[in-house]
């Protein structure tokens, strides 16, 4: 008898591992057929789950039940295109699928071997239909070494992550490095944290082994407030026992045996998944006392954060684990000498957690090989906005913001010209276009005065007013602010003002100063970062865009013709037949028709700007200015 | 103990003193609105902002809780610190026009007026009675509630509380006046 079996599924040495990693692959053929489906969050949301269920009942009808494997994996990235499927091994890629494409593939594809064209993927810039996923432009220029797995894996079976070579890293860690070896390879791997700020990981590391205290904390801090982000959730959705991998070789490096994994709690997949994960790897014995039998000891608890975007904020998320209100502190000492508990405590995010077993598998000059001077590895971002392509992409830090948007993103929508770039989230800023060939790297989008942040990137077409874009988010910061420190509260909440005033036509000379002296107080005196990044938004549109909010205030117009109170609509009078749309569309009744055959009468004195001749006019004979 | 310099005086400090209270042993006055010596400091109103010289990395902090440490220089009064001080009273003043404290203090700083309009609040959110209670009472009956511009002191629920020992050490304690007792009954800031 297997001794795995006698003593439930406990692991007791890396030798019994790798056994078992080849007993795992050696009962698998590579060659199966295998229906690969996302079922990451953005997948669900447009009907993965009944998919799913859908293709295993069809399978078994057309009576391939034994001989093609149904597998429900994490987010692959293209969630726009969702919900997505890929046949293996060939790897044919369909797109937007419903439950009814389903007797169709299985029959066309799987039990012969024909392709589905109209499931394909078009290339909207040629039109080109793509048959195999890795000829598409968004996944061809993507160097997926964090979410690569997440199409391979069922998230929920520890037997996946172990057969592509998962944990093995850990015993490496365990069994062949010393804390010390292993903290110098995440120094020479260039590992910079992937949680906003880029602090060499090593530095951390290092401090927290060398802080005086017995009991020492590492935390995952998967809080992920940025809105529209979803990088750290698709990782522990989809392949959370990287995330675990990692933080139990930083917990040995670093010495130890308590870690938290701080999660938001409207991520309920990602909390399910690492939840299962943590359950597996303890039956495994790859979590809890004596790992693997190497005498070492780490046990990990969820924690479920309530969703405050400052609550990412190390100092209070600790204040939060701990039970308090989740607001900062002053970090003249640092986290690593007294964080949780006043007990050194290392804190990293999800993605740099993920990053450990591969740069000690593989080697710091492996990883190093991908980035730039200052920033090597690869990062997430999440690619949204007025964008072809939208959805998570990883690139090698160095690639160009030009390649990401056009290569990756397929360029603007509807033929429209591209404006601006926001990266780094609520308190990162706008980048212009004639900055697009900037590489992403963390020094570099500093210094265009915007940052890295935790990997958004919103993509900003003409018809975009960059003045209400930086009023969008200071009150994203305003209601976000802790308010614990007057600038920020105070700050904030003044600049929101002015900024409303100038989207609303009452400008005035001057409100650029106040604004740029506000930004200074906030960077200057607030307590925490959310503070002192807070003017960026602002002071990054004012850098590039100061035009637009020149227009505002001194022509009381906006550029962009967006902000409301400044527009006005009028009839073009060679375009307008009098047909009457916009007359039953005025809910103010501003429009009259005077005969047949002549254009209507807009009487501006009634406008309430509402924009809904604009867009009942199929005639293109409103104009909005 | 360590040697540091405040305003080009070399002083001696206990180790774990922050800069404020070494400053303070000396004589040397740094402004502040959110601190007491008899409880923990909580750096909400960086008013007491000072520019310190950390081997060679020069940075704005609050005092009232940054460490001495050895080798440090200190400066209570520089020309980027009397900016930011200038920037927060005008804040402060433009939320509590009325406040005397407030007052005299954006006097201090030389602000005359604010260029921001007007509103009519008496908490400055200092949170001095809430640590007040906290740590001296001992009782916690008040606390913060809400987050960012809407963020109140208040009791569970806005409920008067049956636990309040009417110390009044709050009311006491408030820079503003805005936490008060009348007819024997805690009245909670607006
Ligand atoms: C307002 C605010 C919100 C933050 N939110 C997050 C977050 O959601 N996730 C995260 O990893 N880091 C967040 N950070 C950064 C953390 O404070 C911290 O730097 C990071 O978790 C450290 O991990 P790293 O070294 O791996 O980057 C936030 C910082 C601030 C100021
Ligand atoms: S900077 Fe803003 S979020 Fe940070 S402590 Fe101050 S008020 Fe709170
Ligand atoms: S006295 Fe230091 S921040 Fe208020």
């Amino acid at each position: 008898m297997m001794p795995e079996k006698v003593l439930g599924k406990r692991i007791n040495s890396p030798s019994e591992l790798e056994a078992l990693e080849q007993s795992i692959v050696a009962k698998r053929d590579p060659d199966k057929p295998c229906v690969v489906l996302c079922a990451g969050t953005g997948c669900r949301a447009a009907g993965a789950e009944e998919v799913v269920d859908a293709f295993r009942e069809e399978i078994k009808q057309q009576g391939l039940g034994d001989k093609v494997e149904v597998k429900s994996t994490g987010c692959h990235g293209f969630c726009e295109r969702g919900p997505l499927v890929v046949l293996r091994p060939k790897k044919i890629f369909y797109q937007q699928i419903t439950k009814e494409d389903i007797p169709e593939i299985v029959s066309e594809s799987l039990v012969n071997d024909n392709i589905v064209e109209r499931l394909l993927y078009a290339d909207p810039a040629t039109g080109e239909k793509i048959v195999y996923e890795d000829d598409v432009p968004f996944y061809k220029k993507q160097t997926r070494i964090l979410l690569g797995a997440n199409g391979e894996i069922d998230p929920t079976e520890i037997d996946d992550y172990i057969a592509i070579g998962g944990y093995s890293t850990l015993a490496k860690a365990l069994f062949q490095m010393s804390p010390e070896e292993i903290i110098e390879e995440v120094k020479q791997s260039g590992l910079r944290g992937r949680g906003g700020a880029g602090f060499p990981t090593y530095r951390k590391w290092e401090s927290c082994r060398h802080a005086r205290g017995a009991i020492k904390y590492v935390i995952c801090n998967a809080d992920e407030g940025d809105p529209g982000a979803y990088q750290d959730r698709s990782l522990l959705e989809g392949n959370p026992h990287s995330v675990l991998e990692g933080m139990i070789i930083g917990a040995y490096a670093i010495g130890s045996h308590e870690g938290y994994i701080y999660v938001r709690n409207e991520y309920p997949l990602a909390v399910r998944h690492i939840g299962i994960a943590i359950e597996q790897a303890i039956e495994y014995g790859l979590l809890g006392e004596n790992i693997l039998g190497s005498g070492f000891d780490f046990g990990v608890s969820i924690n479920r954060g309530g969703g405050a975007f400052v609550c990412g904020e190390s100092t209070a998320l600790m204040a939060s684990l701990e039970g308090k209100i989740g607001e900062p502190r002053a970090k003249y000492i640092h986290t690593v000498e007294k964080g949780l508990w006043d007990r050194p405590s290392n804190l990293n995010n999800v993605k740099t957690w993920a990053s450990v077993p591969l740069i000690i598998n593989k080697g710091a000059k492996w990883y190093s090989q991908m980035g730039t001077e200052g920033t090597k590895g690869t990062m997430i971002f999440s690619l949204v906005g007025k964008v072809n392509n939208t959805g998570l992409i990883e690139v090698p830090m160095g690639t160009t913001l030009r390649e990401i948007i056009y290569d990756i993103g397929g360029g603007i929508p509807g033929g429209k010209k591209f404006k601006a770039v926001q990266t780094g989230g609520p308190s990162g800023g706008c980048i212009p276009e004639e900055l697009l060939h900037l590489p992403v790297d963390f020094d570099e989008l500093t210094k265009a005065g915007s940052m890295m942040g935790s990997g958004g990137m919103i993509v900003m077409d003409e018809d975009t007013c960059m003045v209400d874009i930086a009023r969008y988010f200071l009150t994203f910061l305003e209601e976000e602010s802790c308010g614990k420190c007057v600038p920020c509260r105070e700050g904030i909440k003044r600049m929101g003002q002015i900024l409303t005033g100038i989207t609303q036509g009452k400008g005035k000379e001057g409100d650029i100063e106040i604004l740029e002296d506000l930004a200074g107080v906030l960077r200057d005196g607030s307590l925490c970062t959310l503070g002192t990044t807070a003017a960026n938004p602002i002071l990054t549109t004012i850098r590039h865009f100061r035009d637009e909010y020149e227009a505002h205030i001194k022509e009381k117009r906006c550029p962009a013709a967006v902000c409301q109170e400044l527009i006005q609509y009028s009839i073009i009078e060679e375009k307008c037949p009098g047909c009457g749309l916009c007359v039953k569309a005025c809910p103010t009744q501003a429009i009259t028709l005077v005969a047949k055959k002549q254009p209507v009468i807009l009487d501006q004195s009634k406008c309430i700007k509402c924009g809904a001749c604009y867009d009942v006019c199929k005639l293109g004979a409103v104009a909005k200015r | 103990m360590v040697t540091l310099t405040i305003d080009g005086r070399e002083i001696g400090a206990r180790e774990g003193e922050t800069i404020l209270e070494a400053a303070n042993r000396i004589g040397i006055y740094i402004p502040t609105l959110c601190y007491h010596e008899a409880i923990s400091p909580y750096g909400a109103c960086r008013l007491c902002t000072v520019e310190v010289n950390q081997r060679g990395r020069v940075r704005l902090v609050a005092s009232c809780l940054f460490p001495v440490e050895q080798g440090l220089e200190v400066k209570t009064d520089s020309e980027s610190v009397r900016k930011l001080r200038k920037g927060l009273m005008e804040l402060l003043l433009a939320s509590c026009p009325d406040s005397e404290r407030i007052q005299s203090l954006a006097r201090e700083m030389g602000v005359a007026e604010t260029r921001f309009a007007l509103e009519e609040n008496k908490c400055i959110l200092c949170g001095l009675c809430v640590r007040v209670c906290q740590e001296i009472a001992e009782k916690s009956i008040i606390s913060f509630v809400g987050r960012g511009t809407k963020r109140k002191v208040a009791t569970p629920f806005f409920i008067p509380s049956e636990e309040c020992i009417k110390c009044q050490a709050c009311a006491y304690i408030c820079p503003t006046g805005a936490i008060r007792f009348e007819e024997g009954k805690l009245v909670l800031p607006t």
